[in-house]
């Protein structure tokens, strides 16, 4: 009989090891997969995890890396404050749209006017666009007691709803030809988020989702409020006994995940993507929970499990076009990622012992 | 009383890291009164569930009534007469007494001949108990006289009864005693765990005393002082408590007219509770557990509001500050529960003294926090304490439970409160570290500062407090000085017998 057994202390090795046991286990498992599915699994593995670092067309995959790793690790960076408080924004897709319009709305009312002033307006606008969309749940449940998992999850098919009657009315093109979609903001320069430095990816995006790790990292390990964070989650008793307000730190947390997912939005709608349209959003909002989990909610690991992850989303899309693996066969093996860090994470608390059962 | 009933030779379990019973072997007498005596962790539950079939020992036998027995399952052990009382009841409080004892019955007999042979076996053993009452609207002594009648119904040879006075009144305890020396009258045998040594003076014939695992002694405990039994459990000579003679100063905390609203629907209220402590003077506050105790010291750490009423620090209204603000005004708490109130449990000692320490020991500046501060904070309570850890840097949870209690009250004791208030400051401590912490607290009060003990244990309260009140559904008795207080009149403070009377037999 197989029997878990209660660490005393949680063990710091097993933390450190369960994300990289897990890739393990994913790219065993996975090719296993992809095998079955008449692929050959090396080549498949490789494919994913070589081509896009080192293969041949790498000059165009490695800045990819940042423009997927980016909105990645900064939704996720968000998200993990709450995690760690056991606040569950599971709804940052729906910040990420709402963020994206509000910031696109404000570029696309200045234009064709141009000033320095355009870009961080849009700025401020996709922040306070998520921010408030994010406060919707966390109102309701600081107010009524709502679940903040249903009422955040749900109001992502809202935004979405929200997205397309935006792209198809108040923000269409008026010079479109009757397309659906608005104006290209790479094609207004006061509203794009053109690269830092050209050929390299590096957008504004990046450069703060970087700042984004800098301030959690110092915010969990240096500042009262971080302490609190990781006390409610650990002890909510023990956190209101030390003086933690929890509605207070509720709409804290779901205000700055919603704040960056936010950002996230308008980084992409006005670089990457370029145009508000019906299928701007493409789930990085629901990855990005993977991202937050497998960077064990620590900042540093968040960045790594960020462009881990946006590795995969690139591997996998070579993988389909050169090798031509289903796109669902992807979205398993990424989820398979998730269900093996979940599944030994419970190693870093309990121990496993194989034990003779008591005979009765 | 020559007659051995159950006897054990050998016992051992080991669980992994630990060995809860090393060749433990003993003898219970037919009518035989049998105390097991021990600190907690010392092995008396492991082996009472040895006994009652509930864990299988490692090795070693046990004879009842010189047949070799060996329960594999508590139902085997009921089959051989032995039945048991525990200390947390398991009762369904929307059903009457009647059902919840023929829930636990193999073939219960129809209701009517069951309520008639519950109130026959009541009225024998001196336990009046309404067959057809609902549960919930009983109290502790009450419940725990259901458990005692859903045992005696099965005729038990003996009857274990596990820490069974912890939920009674000091009337309610005599109830209890006069039940169970009828019982012993009519040759059951009783084997009685407990720490309160005193009780056990007046109740047992014999008392095997277990320390870590292993039987340390015997003794017949009408011969044997409290303290020579204390120090055989203990394994070293106890210190007393020493009280200095002290001077009151000023009131330091007052409560006027304060109620409060009951944080959930098994809380409690708070019914304009009343009562001031002057600086230098201890209040015990005691009460059978679940009449506001865990509210009473909310509301005095800030974690739940009044609804009316005034709380008043000094002369301050602090009725409206929060927990921080009122550890800044010098009023510091310690809960009952250790873990995941009093303390993180997966946090460390470090971060746990950040916990309660923040403010008063400025272990952070404008919001950053001073890591090394607070690790030197938890180190200074570790000394100062005798918490026995590796360090500052070990998880809350892996510390034993009197060291955590060590340490929840040293951080408190360390932060030169002007009021403290605690909440069962000594629950499951060993004797060594009791002693400590009362001692900690009388020089607390010592050097100037007003302490409130709430606390379930009345031996402790008559021991270190100056005043005396006790908190009974949700209202505080007017306190009174201790030394003018009778046995009689703590029990009638704690809400006198609740309906109990000694039926006559």
């Amino acid at each position: 009989m197989i029997v878990l057994e209660k660490r005393p202390e949680p063990s710091r090795g097993w933390s450190l090891a369960t994300p990289v046991v897990a890739v393990v286990a994913t790219m065993i498992f996975g090719g296993i997969v992809f095998g079955l599915l008449g692929t050959n699994p090396v080549a498949a593995i490789a494919t994913i995890f070589w081509e896009p670092l080192f293969g041949e067309f790498a000059f165009y995959y490695r800045p990819q890396l940042l423009v997927k790793g980016a909105p990645l690790v900064l939704i996720a960076i968000g998200l993990s404050l709450g995690f760690r408080a056991g606040i569950w924004n599971i709804g940052a897709e729906g910040q990420y749209i709402v963020g994206a319009l509000s910031g696109a709305a404000i570029g696309l009312a200045f234009y064709p006017a141009e000033g320095w002033y355009i870009f961080p307006l849009m700025v401020a606008g996709g922040a306070l666009g998520g921010w408030a969309w994010a406060m919707i749940p966390g109102l309701l449940k600081v107010r009524f007691g709502t679940n903040e998992i249903l009422v955040s999850l749900m109001l992502v098919y809202v935004a979405e709803q929200l997205l397309a009657s935006m792209s198809l009315g108040l923000l269409k093109n008026p010079e479109g030809f009757g397309f659906p979609g608005s104006r290209n903001l790479q094609q207004y320069p006061s509203a794009h988020n053109a690269e830092l430095i050209a050929g390299t990816g590096m957008h504004w995006g990046v450069a703060t989702a970087m700042i984004a790790v800098i301030l959690a990292y110092v915010l969990l390990n240096r500042h009262m409020l971080g302490y609190q964070i990781r006390l409610t989650g650990e002890a909510p008793r023990a956190a209101r006994f030390a003086g933690v307000r929890p509605g207070r730190l509720i709409l804290f947390c779901l205000g700055v995940s919603g704040a960056l997912a936010g950002l996230a939005g308008l980084f992409e709608v006005s670089g990457p993507a370029g145009q508000v349209s019906i299928d701007f959003n493409v789930g990085y909002g629901f990855t990005a929970i993977i991202v937050a989990f497998l960077g064990r909610l620590h900042p540093v690991g968040i960045l790594l499990a960020g462009l881990l992850m946006a590795l995969t989303y690139i591997g996998g899309e070579i993988a389909q076009s050169s090798l031509g693996l289903p796109a669902s066969a992807i979205q398993v093996f990424q989820g398979m990622l998730l269900f093996f860090l979940l599944a030994l994470d419970v190693l870093t608390n309990y121990r496993i012992r194989l034990v003779q059962r008591e005979r009765s | 009383m020559t007659d051995i009933l159950l006897s054990l030779s050998g016992l051992t379990k080991a669980y992994p890291g630990v060995v809860a019973n090393d060749d433990v072997s003993f003898d219970i007498g037919t009518g035989e009164v049998h105390a097991l005596l021990g600190e907690n962790g010392a092995g008396k539950s492991t082996l009472v569930k040895m006994i009652y079939g509930l864990v299988k020992p490692d090795s070693g036998e046990m004879t009842l009534r010189g047949r070799s027995y060996a329960p594999a399952e508590p139902r085997a052990a009921r089959a051989d007469g032995i039945a048991m009382v525990f200390q947390h009841f398991s009762l369904f409080d929307a059903l009457n007494v009647g059902e919840n004892i023929a829930l636990g019955m193999e073939q219960p007999p129809r209701m009517r001949d069951l309520a008639d042979r519950i109130r026959a076996v009541s009225e024998t053993y001196g336990l009046p108990l309404d067959p057809f009452r609902v549960v919930g609207d009983l109290s502790a002594g009450e419940r725990q006289r259901v458990e005692i009648v859903r045992c005696l119904l099965q005729d038990p040879k003996l009857l274990i009864m596990d820490e069974p006075t912890s939920v009674l009144t000091p009337q309610e305890v005599d109830i209890l005693f006069a039940t169970l020396r009828k019982l012993r009258a009519d040759g059951t045998s009783i084997l009685y765990i407990s720490h309160k040594l005193e009780e056990i003076r007046r109740l047992c014939d014999t008392a095997t005393i277990l320390r870590l695992g292993r039987k340390v002694g015997t003794c017949v405990p009408r011969d044997t002082t409290a303290r020579d039994m204390a120090e055989m459990m203990v394994g070293s000579s106890l210190k007393t408590p020493q009280r200095a003679g002290r001077d009151l100063g000023p009131v330091a905390l007052e409560l006027q007219g304060f109620s409060a609203a009951a944080p959930s629907a098994f809380g409690t209220a708070l019914k304009k509770v009343e009562f001031r402590v002057h600086a230098g003077e201890l209040l015990g506050i005691g009460g059978v557990a679940g009449n506001g105790q865990d509210e009473l010291l909310a509301v005095l750490s800030g974690e739940i509001r009044g609804t009316e009423g005034s709380l008043r620090l000094k002369g301050a209204d602090i009725g409206g500050l929060g927990p921080r603000a009122r550890r800044a005004a010098g009023l510091l708490t310690a809960p009952e529960e250790r873990l995941g109130h009093a303390a993180a449990p997966n946090m460390s000692l470090t971060e746990n003294a950040m916990l309660t320490g923040a403010v008063r020991e400025r272990l952070e500046t404008r919001g950053f926090l001073k890591w090394g501060a607070a690790r030197a904070f938890a180190t200074r309570i570790i000394a100062g304490f005798d918490v026995r850890t590796p360090g500052p840097d070990n998880a809350a949870r892996s510390l034993s439970g009197g060291n955590l209690q060590k340490f929840v009250i040293g951080r408190e004791v360390l932060q030169r409160p002007e009021v403290l208030v605690v909440n069962q400051p000594t629950w499951g401590v060993d004797a060594a570290a009791a002693a400590a912490i009362r001692q900690a607290l009388l020089d607390l009060a010592a050097g100037g500062a007003a302490v409130v003990v709430i606390s379930q244990d009345l031996d402790e309260l008559m021991e270190i407090c100056d005043r005396f009140g006790a908190l009974n559904e949700g209202r505080l008795s007017p306190t009174r000085a201790v030394g003018d207080l009778s046995v009689e009149e703590i029990g009638l403070m704690m809400g006198g017998a609740h309906g109990m009377e000694v039926a006559d037999v």
